[in-house]
């Protein structure tokens, strides 16, 4: 369509001299305790806001086995007493002071944060810092909060049958990683759950060597040295941290496949994951070019070549997808999935999807949708500077998943220098079916009803 | 997640920016006008165009034709194609969302100062010229019917959906905005070019700019952008009354944990009480983990990962509202819980220290909502719509610390209804049945 080039290198000239902003990276700076805590400060003065985050380098993934779940239990614990609170005082200061503070749990860290008015960041820190090694755990408290984590189960995942076969399916790609149990845990194991678990991973992990203090807003980095220093700096690191070495993955030797019937499905799909290498410090390369591979092939619906093959041209899906997120700490996966139109089977789904990552294999890339991806991402870091919020998980994520600071500032040049060849070469090192768990989520198929 | 993150709307015109912050009004030669904020430090504006009416001015026997519209008014316009649109708009890596609901069509776009120009004009030709194909309509409308279908299996939004048919049956807020499998099927061309003239109109609009651009700037803009728009659309809905009685309807759904959606009629947003009710569901059930649904519900007994509730003032009815999920076993607890709760706070009212904890945070947490630009233009639209003055930031906080006890007592017995207190739980739930 000479049209359409045409109009893609009218809008494309216009970027030529495309300027960007003074970078992210004059608004970082960093410092480290004594006491091995990292942190991580980010400027932004247009509101009296501070955000403080303080995440630790231990998730569901460095739990014992047989305990899944505790690393997400005792997140919800640590809003209980400490020697010097009672249960619940913590959030009913934030609020007191105007605040909001919430906590997240994953597979590679668990984190807590305040978002409050920029004055009050010391005494964030100082509640902060009590709970980091001060908790107080009644047996009561164990009763109902796990009471609380089994319906918050029950809502998330259990309630939700797209979530349960997610389940599934990453049970079957990781076979020996604990990356294949989910992080609220698997329910017979949340059940029995105990005070003593939970201590036990808090004692080991809720340290200031094993967490990274990242505050964002409206600060000045010389007196958020000084308030950490005075809060967080008397806290006594863990002895003989554990090393994060977790099991890996053998070979896989056969191909993976699952389906997954539940009558509350509306919408079958096929959906296939493969193995693929994260983010490394110093080596981020083959990430940015898995990074890349998905945008090109199933980012944006109108088009990618997932969308323009599957959903525009020939309909045969209402929704097409490939993603891929590579910070983490071990193996990640990359991913692909198709939602066909009603007139489609899964099976037929599943072969026309193949066909187009194959055509797109030996066709390569359409250097002007990469041009456009690329000016996507290179604009993402203007828009990124409105949401300070934002900036401090991504280098929380970071951080916590085995990178550096300077690993977050190439990244943006690093995806830049990516070549149609590097992304034709991440395809055919990630697409292999060896590697892969295709899985098909449907309806139960009906007894002496063939199945379409 | 310790606790979980709720999608509220009804509270959203309470997010205000501080006093600091120094809003313009601007009216562009051609008479438009938007409410500016300016703020050159990161080279990117955002903007914010609301059409009051929303999904709620569907016709009918067309329900869902606004929200097909909404979907597809973005997928080609002028001489491109939705393909040929998406590259130029990704080339420009500008964004333009698209949304509709119950009182509002809304569009929020950033763009890039490098490229402003541009930008707009591809927006413009999205909102002045937009093709809707027969091969994107029909498109959109397969993405449609498949999220109504989803939404059909969904224990909480078939909890709400219930509740809303309960309440407002044929008016527009008694039905979802998507549509139904029929009527969304039977929609053709003409139904989307009617429901693309009935909401995209000079009467009705609010805009909010926040950014890196100047008043005479944003004046051109507002001209270029929307100037060539009808001047009036289809006429708005009408008010209409909240029509539940106590009790509970019970709906079914096999699934290891009920979902209880909970409320009456609630109060107008200029009603002189409002901020007395606002303060006073602080205490109740805001989200907080303070609140005493939360501490009652939670805290104490470990029956829920999340309750709250909200006052919803919608532009032709008002609802007081809450949530609730809980295990099938457990669930008529939680009910009776919060109907408890619902009892003792209209005869009761707050303590003098919830009443100062509520009025500490919401004064506090009020000159933290502005906390980016797309947040801040969002803010401004919200505010006209709601016909705030342009200095409401400045006295919004006295408000709230001029609520009293007797207030909130005045406006507790007044507003919860214990006995109209309608659930609709859906589920297996033990122990509750259908009241009617």
């Amino acid at each position: 369509m000479l049209r359409h080039s045409l109009i893609a290198r009218f809008v494309l000239g216009a970027f030529a001299t495309f300027a960007l902003p003074a970078t992210a990276a004059e608004n970082v700076t960093t410092f480290t305790l004594e006491n091995g805590l990292e942190a991580v400060v980010i400027e932004d003065h247009r509101a009296p806001v501070v955000v403080h985050m303080l995440w630790y380098k231990a998730g569901s993934a460095d739990e014992k086995p047989g305990v899944s779940g505790v690393a997400h239990f005792l997140e919800h614990l640590l809003f209980k007493a400490t020697d010097n609170m009672e249960a619940g005082e913590f959030s009913a200061t934030v609020e007191a002071n105007g605040g909001s503070d919430n906590a997240f749990t994953s597979f590679d860290y668990t984190g807590y944060f305040q978002r409050v008015a920029a004055d009050r960041l010391g005494l964030m820190m100082q509640m902060e810092a009590d709970r980091m090694r001060n908790i107080k755990l009644t047996e009561e408290d164990i009763v109902t909060e796990r009471d609380v984590i089994l319906e918050e189960r029950n809502q998330r995942t259990d309630s939700e049958p797209g979530n349960l076969f997610s389940e599934q399916r990453i049970a079957a790609q990781y076979m020996n990683h604990p990356y294949g149990i989910p992080i609220i845990g698997w329910r017979h194991e949340m059940e029995q759950l105990s005070r003593e678990d939970a201590l036990e991973f808090y004692e080991t992990y809720y340290a200031p060597n094993a967490a990274i203090l990242v505050v964002a807003g409206d600060v000045d980095p010389a007196e958020v040295e000084a308030l950490a220093k005075e809060h967080y700096g008397p806290l006594k690191p863990t002895i003989g941290l554990p090393e994060r070495v977790r099991p890996q993955e053998p070979p896989q030797l056969a191909e993976r496949r699952l389906t997954y019937e539940d009558p509350r499905v509306a919408q079958p799909y096929v959906i296939r994951t493969y193995l693929a290498p994260e983010r490394d410090s110093g080596d981020q390369e083959t990430a940015a070019a898995l990074t890349l591979l998905a945008d090109v092939l199933g980012g944006s619906s109108a088009t990618s070549v997932f969308g323009r093959e599957l959903e525009l041209a020939n309909r045969k899906a209402v929704y097409t997808s490939a993603f891929y997120n590579g910070t983490n700490y071990d193996d990640a996966m990359f991913g692909v999935v198709i939602v066909p139109t009603p007139e489609l089977s899964l099976e037929e789904a599943e072969a026309e999807m193949d066909a187009v990552i194959a055509q797109f294999i030996e066709d390569g890339v359409d250097a002007e949708q990469l041009a456009r991806v690329k000016t996507q991402i290179r604009a993402a870091q203007i828009y990124a500077n409105d949401n300070v919020g934002g900036l401090a998980r991504r280098y929380g994520t970071a951080l916590t998943s085995g990178l550096t600071v300077q690993d977050v500032q190439d990244w943006p040049d690093i995806l830049q220098a990516v070549t149609e060849e590097d992304i034709i070469a991440a395809a055919k090192m990630v697409f292999a079916r060896d590697n892969a768990v295709t899985g098909w989520f449907q309806k139960p198929s009906v007894e002496g009803e063939v199945t379409q | 997640m310790i606790r979980f993150l709720m999608a509220f709307t009804a509270a959203a015109f309470f997010m205000q920016p501080a006093s600091a912050i120094d809003i313009k009004e601007v009216t562009s030669p051609g008479g438009i006008t938007a409410w500016l904020v300016e703020e050159p430090s990161i080279p990117f504006t955002a903007l914010e165009i609301r059409f009051k009416g929303g999904a709620s001015v569907d016709r009918e026997g067309k329900r869902g034709a606004i929200n097909l519209m909404t979907g597809t008014i973005e997928e080609g316009a002028g001489d491109l194609d939705a393909t040929q649109f998406a590259a130029a708009r990704e080339a420009l890596a500008a964004s333009y969302g698209f949304n509709v609901h119950d009182d509002a069509l809304t569009i929020s776009a950033q763009f890039l100062t490098e490229n402003r120009e541009e930008a707009l004009a591809l927006l413009r030709k999205a909102l002045i010229e937009p093709r809707f194909d027969e091969a994107a309509i029909d498109r959109v409308r397969a993405q449609v019917l498949s999220g109504i279908r989803s939404s059909a299996q969904d224990p909480a939004t078939i909890a709400q959906e219930t509740f809303m048919l309960k309440a407002f049956g044929d008016h527009p807020y008694g039905s979802a905005v998507e549509g139904t499998i029929d009527s969304v099927t039977a929609l053709t061309r003409d139904d989307i070019v009617t429901a693309y003239k009935d909401v995209l109109a000079l009467d009705r609009i609010y805009v909010g700019a926040v950014g890196d651009i100047t008043a005479a700037e944003l004046g051109e803009v507002l001209d270029t952008l929307l100037g060539d728009l009808p001047e009036t659309g289809a006429p708005l809905p009408q008010d209409i009354d909240v029509a539940l009685d106590g009790g509970q309807t019970i709906v079914p759904f096999t699934t290891p944990q009920s979902v209880a959606v909970f409320g009456h009629e609630g109060l107008e947003r200029d009603d002189p009480d409002f901020f007395a009710a606002f303060v006073m569901n602080q205490v109740l059930g805001a989200g907080g983990f303070g609140s005493r649904l939360m501490e009652e519900v939670r805290e104490k007994r470990g029956l829920t990962y999340g309750v709250y509730s909200y006052l919803a003032p919608k532009d032709y009815a008002e609802l007081m509202l809450g949530q609730v999920a809980s295990s099938n076993d457990r669930i008529a607890q939680a009910i009776e819980v919060i109907r408890a709760e619902w009892a003792k706070l209209a005869t009761e009212g707050v303590t003098e220290q919830e009443l100062e904890d509520a009025k500490k945070y919401l004064t506090g947490a009020y000159p933290l909502r502005f906390d980016g630009n797309s947040t801040i233009a969002n803010i401004l639209a919200g505010m006209q719509m709601d016909d705030l003055p342009i200095d409401y930031a400045d006295t919004r906080n006295d408000k709230v610390n001029a609520v009293t006890q007797e207030d909130v007592k005045r406006v507790a017995a007044r507003l919860m209804q214990p006995d109209a207190l309608h659930f609709v739980v859906v589920g297996q739930p033990d122990g509750i049945e259908n009241s009617n």
